[in-house]
């Protein structure tokens, strides 16, 4: 009995010193490893990044070289399938400028309105029902919006506005806007909420009403955020596709009126991509496109960061 | 008499600035609500006759004017799959890195700025990427592969946020119980940070699915095809799929008006999936942070 104890001691004695050892570095290099692995994932996501700029301005070079930075975004006229063709992106630049401008006509007033609304007014129980509500016209798929756009929207504008066609700038603007909508409400309402309670009930112990409140107190400290939603609707606008593609109605001309069809970029990139051969000069002009219409929603979205980010550290040290 | 109704009036005024107002911002919210309800009913009242057992599992027939859409439904889970199989991967282990390893350095800023910058790339670039690279340059083709690889970066951004958050807001007593028993880092990681964490990725991978499902514009040049009549057999074949197939039925094809009732059932099913999945997102989210 004693001898069987005496030998579990000794081995477990034995044991733990190579617990103790050799398996700790080899945790520690694993550990090491863990860590490694994690980080190159880490970085995959800038290297995606990287590789969209990267490829976006490779294959757009060819038709930078060819026609000239000037002619390829000052150009009046966008001509792919003429002979000789022209690739001017002016009509395509300008088309998407229209449609965005009269898309924050929509989403930027309800949007913030709405916002104010959720984060001041609304009673908890029905605000956790209502932004969900919002969120998730955040979330349906564009195409539907598209086709919603196609039938309802565009029938309604010709009839109301005696047009020729449905779709026109106008319809496209209104689609849009309601797409933006979310971004701009949700974006708002956390900068609203953010605004410290404090700051709120001082001014409402001063006798102001709930809309002075609103307007000379928690607009005025989430103003920074205020600006980062409009310019992220911004930045969707701009994006979006397929609703555009459906609704716009596809014209490559300068907009001189709002009840024309037009061509916005993503819409000319999503319609021609598919019938353009590969390596010809068309699908380095489409390309370009895409690096124009890149850089535009990055410089936005960079915007919007940068105001966040400023929004963030002014009501953090605010509260604390 | 004349300093005291001048204040008087004065309340008034402020009075009715303060009615107006809350009139604008409640009628503001109602119409915001309006337009989804609008965009429901009008998509559901055109789409809900066309949905029926066989719309739902029949092949299409008559070059795409009749029959079911079994093809697209398949074709959309198939690229769903594969494209949140990969971000999952690729998004947790990144969250991981930035919450639990990396922190507030200068490289988890970069990444952040990173993550953010791709999350505002306007789709249809992810969709030119995906041709350029993984079609021509890889040569997989116009491919559920090629499809799902884009999808993936499209949806990256999302699960990388949902997963960092969950992970930061495990409480910071449960990594200390774990480090104090002698688990190194990792060992905490995995088996005290992530188990609590989970319901929060698994929300956000719920979104990337949601968010999958209705993207067009990355897979029209990189998956999708519209004609089709045999369902794909690896993953190097093309597929149809719910998104594409409604934007193709309404602005391709030769008989709007045999594709047009198609379209709309096509965009029930559609809706009905992404509705489904964010209502799953929320329930899932409320129940957790009840939980907290």
């Amino acid at each position: 009995m004693a001898a069987i104890v005496q030998t579990n001691t000794v081995s477990r004695a034995d044991a733990d010193s190579r617990d103790y050892r050799r398996p700790g570095s080899r945790r520690r290099l694993s550990e090491t490893a863990t860590c490694a692995v994690l980080a190159i994932i880490a970085v995959s996501s800038l290297v995606f990044l990287m590789g969209i700029i990267l490829v976006l301005f490779q294959q757009a070079m060819p038709a930078v070289m060819a026609l000239g930075p000037t002619e390829l975004v000052y150009g009046k006229e966008w001509y792919p399938a003429d002979d000789p063709p022209a690739f001017g992106a002016l009509p395509l630049l300008s088309a998407s400028a229209v449609v965005t401008v009269g898309a924050m006509a929509v989403a930027v007033p309800l949007g913030l309105l709405s916002a104010l609304c959720i984060s001041q007014i609304l009673p908890t129980r029905a605000r956790s029902i209502v932004k969900p509500a919002v969120e998730l016209l955040a979330g349906l798929p564009s195409v539907v919006y598209g086709l919603f756009g196609m039938g309802l929207v565009a029938p309604l504008t010709m009839r109301m506005f005696r047009l020729p066609t449905g779709l026109t700038a106008f319809t496209a603007s209104m689609v849009l806007g309601i797409m933006a909508l979310p971004t701009v409400a949700s974006v708002a309402e956390d900068a609203f909420s953010a605004v410290p309670r404090t700051c709120k009930e001082a001014s409402l112990a001063l006798g102001a009403t709930t809309w002075e409140t609103i307007s000379r107190v928690l607009l005025p400290a989430a103003a920074p955020g205020v600006v980062a939603a409009v310019l992220l609707g911004i930045g969707r606008a701009m994006g979006e596709t397929m609703a555009v593609l459906m609704v716009a109605g596809g014209a490559a001309v300068i907009p001189l009126s709002p009840f024309q069809p037009v061509r916005p970029i993503t819409a000319t990139i999503a319609a021609e991509m598919g019938e353009t051969p590969v390596g010809s000069l068309h699908y380095h002009a489409l390309f370009a496109l895409a690096a124009m219409l890149f850089i535009i929603t990055a410089a936005f979205n960079l915007a919007a960061e940068a105001l966040a980010r400023r929004l963030r550290r002014q009501t953090g040290g605010d509260a604390g | 008499m004349t300093t005291l109704e001048a204040p008087a009036r004065y309340g008034r005024h402020r009075k009715r600035t303060q009615a107006v107002m809350l009139v604008v911002m409640a009628a503001s919210l109602i119409i915001t609500l309006g337009f989804l309800a609008a965009l429901l009913a009008f998509v559901g009242a055109r789409g809900l006759p066309a949905i029926s057992f066989e719309f739902l599992t029949q092949m299409p027939r008559r070059a795409m004017t009749a029959g079911g859409i079994m093809p697209a439904i398949l074709g959309t889970l198939y690229l769903v799959i594969g494209s949140t199989s990969i971000s999952a991967v690729l998004g947790v282990a990144t969250a991981i890195y930035l919450a639990e390893y990396a922190r507030d350095g200068i490289a988890a800023r970069l990444i952040r700025t990173g993550i953010s910058n791709l999350a505002g790339v306007p789709s249809v670039v992810f969709g030119l990427f995906g041709l350029a690279v993984f079609v021509k340059l890889f040569g997989f083709g116009v491919s559920i592969l090629s499809g799902s690889l884009t999808l993936a970066i499209v949806v990256l951004p999302t699960i990388i946020r949902s997963a960092e958050e969950a992970i930061v807001s495990t409480p910071q007593s449960y990594r200390e119980a774990s480090l104090a028993l002698g688990a190194t880092k990792w060992q905490t990681v995995r088996y005290a940070v992530l188990p609590s964490a989970l319901p929060g990725i698994l929300t956000g991978c719920i979104l990337a699915v949601a968010r999958a499902a209705g993207e067009t514009a990355p897979i029209m040049l990189t998956a999708a095809t519209f004609f089709t009549t045999r369902l794909p057999s690896s993953v190097f074949d093309e597929v149809q799929a719910l998104a594409y197939h409604i934007f193709a039925l309404i602005t391709e094809g030769t008989r709007p008006e045999a594709q047009t009732p198609i379209a709309y059932g096509a965009a029930v099913v559609l809706l009905a999936l992404v509705i489904g999945l964010n209502a799953g997102a929320i329930v899932l989210r409320a129940r957790y942070e009840k939980r907290r």
